[in-house]
């Protein structure tokens, strides 16, 4: 065989594994929006479910979301950024920040349930915050520091080191250097740790489900130590729970949950290419 | 050595620098005077860039250096380890081999030292950038377009903007690490112009391995092999009566 046919094999084998690859995200997308497209309305996104959650719509769950993902964002970037500069640009390389590299490493690999329960017995029983936002988020926040520090962590590293070479040889400090050089470089790749790990917020059942995810409330949260309701949660509810709803009000839950994602990811991804633009080395 | 009426910038006394179990430098003595050019030359791996980097403690920043014996900067001695480097670095400045300016405007890479160390405020940077950038010949050219990234530049006018975002640090020494060797040989002269216009005001060490380089800007130079200072003098007349005779092979181009 030539070397050039050869090519050919490799190169159809490779097509056909994107495509492969590719298929299930279009079937899945494609499904939900074919079959929830129809439950989208004004009322849905904006009113209270009735009638045993088979009618009306579903913004408590929207609201309960975005308020734990806000909240995880809160309490995970800045711990994570934080950790990840320290471990970048501060600490040598030693026994003891190997092995925090091999704590985080494997705390990336722990189940999300496994996150529940940590956060149920941690935030809810031992702090004394009840099932609610502040429990919910901060689980979800733990859950999320793996990836955000280990994303923070390879932008930081692909700084190039003569910038900051230069910035101390400036009379910079090293907090002065991260904080004017390498920071901002680095944004862009920190926000792509953040745009995976809202995603993973938003759409995670097992966390907030002994944490903050109510099944039903009649209404909206008045402060961080109250519970809400939550979209994966709603759907898990709608789905399982409660006979006789509608497959266009379930179809249409996920949608809604799948639209919030790919909104929040698209704003970051705009950011992120917006300041790429501005920075190029 | 020479006795000086005026008190040397940098002195070395008895220098050695070991990386891990390699010893770059051994016994460095020099006696470096203010506001004269002092070029340090050898052939690669002599010990000179770093040298030039211990004056500043930029070897610092590798891991595994150790260094003993005395740099004295204006009569204090910086090997100390209780050094304020930042004070240290604001005094003794670098220039680097490579050009590089941060990916950010040339307005923003001369006024990086102001900003960060708080020395001037609101429409001040604007002074500041047209004094480092006039400083360096470069005024003229850029003041249309400071608002441009600093890395759309020739490599000789990014290496002066280098030097631009130096001297808003304000400091008294320049090292300067091979600055000329990215460049081509008009880029070349007018660094060199450049360089000999900044001693009136400043002390300059640059390492080259250009000897005819050192020839030309240098006022002292010092000749380094194999981590040795083998000898420290005036240019002239290490250049025209090199006392010893490993300098002599080098300089009259037999091994380099």
């Amino acid at each position: 065989m030539t070397s050039r046919s050869k090519e050919k094999i490799a190169f159809a084998i490779l097509t056909l594994t994107t495509i492969l690859v590719t298929m299930p995200v279009i079937l899945i997308v494609a499904t939900i929006v074919k079959q929830g497209i129809g439950a989208i309305n004004i009322e849905f996104l904006t009113t209270f479910p009735r009638n045993g959650m088979r009618e009306g719509g579903i913004y408590p769950a929207i609201f309960g979301t975005l308020c734990l993902v806000a909240g995880a964002v809160v309490f995970a970037v800045p711990l994570g950024v934080g950790a990840a500069i320290y471990l970048n640009e501060y600490a040598g390389e030693n026994l003891l920040t190997r092995l925090i590299r091999l704590a985080i490493i494997n705390l990336a690999g722990v189940p999300s349930v496994v996150y529940g329960l940590f956060g149920m017995g941690l935030f809810v029983i031992f702090l004394n915050f009840g099932a609610s936002i502040l429990a919910g988020s901060l689980t979800l926040a733990v859950m999320n520091l793996p990836v955000i520090i280990t994303a923070s962590k390879e932008a930081l590293s692909a700084v190039p080191q003569p910038f900051r070479e230069v910035s101390l040889s400036l009379g910079a400090s090293r907090w002065q250097t991260v904080r004017h050089i390498v920071l901002p470089n680095a944004v862009p790749g920190i926000l792509t740790g953040i745009i995976l790990e809202v995603s993973r917020a938003a759409g995670e059942t097992a966390p907030i489900l002994f944490t903050v995810a109510a099944f039903y409330l009649p209404g909206l949260p008045s402060s961080v130590f109250n519970q809400v309701m939550a979209l994966p949660m709603h759907l898990f509810a709608i789905s399982t729970q409660i006979p006789n709803i509608s497959l266009e009000t379930r179809y249409g839950t996920a949608l809604v949950l799948l639209g919030l994602v790919f909104l929040v990811n698209s704003f970051a991804i705009v950011m992120r290419a917006i300041l790429r633009r501005r920075r190029k080395w | 050595m020479t006795t000086s009426s005026t008190s040397p910038a940098i002195e070395t006394r008895d220098l050695n620098l070991y990386y891990g179990s390699f010893q770059a430098l051994i016994d460095v003595n020099m006696v470096i005077q203010p506001r004269r050019i002092t070029g340090l030359i050898g052939p690669s791996g002599c010990g000179k860039s770093t040298l030039l980097r211990s004056l500043n403690r930029m070897n610092d920043l590798i891991p595994n250096v150790r260094v003993y014996g005395e740099i004295r900067v204006f009569d204090h001695n910086v090997c100390d380890d209780k050094t304020d480097l930042v004070g240290l670095r604001k005094r003794v400045g670098m220039v680097f081999q490579r050009p590089n300016p941060f990916p950010l405007s040339i307005y923003e890479n001369v006024v990086f030292a102001a900003r960060v160390h708080k020395t001037a405020k609101g429409s001040d940077f604007d002074d500041v950038v047209e004094r480092c950038l006039s400083s360096v010949l470069l005024w003229e050219d850029l003041k249309d377009r400071l608002g441009k990234s600093a890395l759309e530049l020739s490599l000789e006018q990014q290496q002066r903007l280098c030097i631009a975002r130096l001297l808003a640090v304000m400091p008294d020494i320049l090292l300067m690490d091979e600055p000329c060797s990215a460049m081509d040989p008009a880029s070349t002269q007018g660094l060199e112009e450049l360089i000999a216009r900044l001693k009136e005001e400043y002390t300059i060490v640059i390492v080259t391995h250009n000897m005819q380089q050192a020839a030309r800007v240098s006022d002292d130079c010092g000749f380094m092999l194999l981590g040795e200072m083998v000898e420290f003098r005036l240019t002239d007349e290490m250049f025209k009566i090199p006392q010893d005779e490993r300098t002599r092979d080098y300089v009259t181009g037999r091994y380099g």
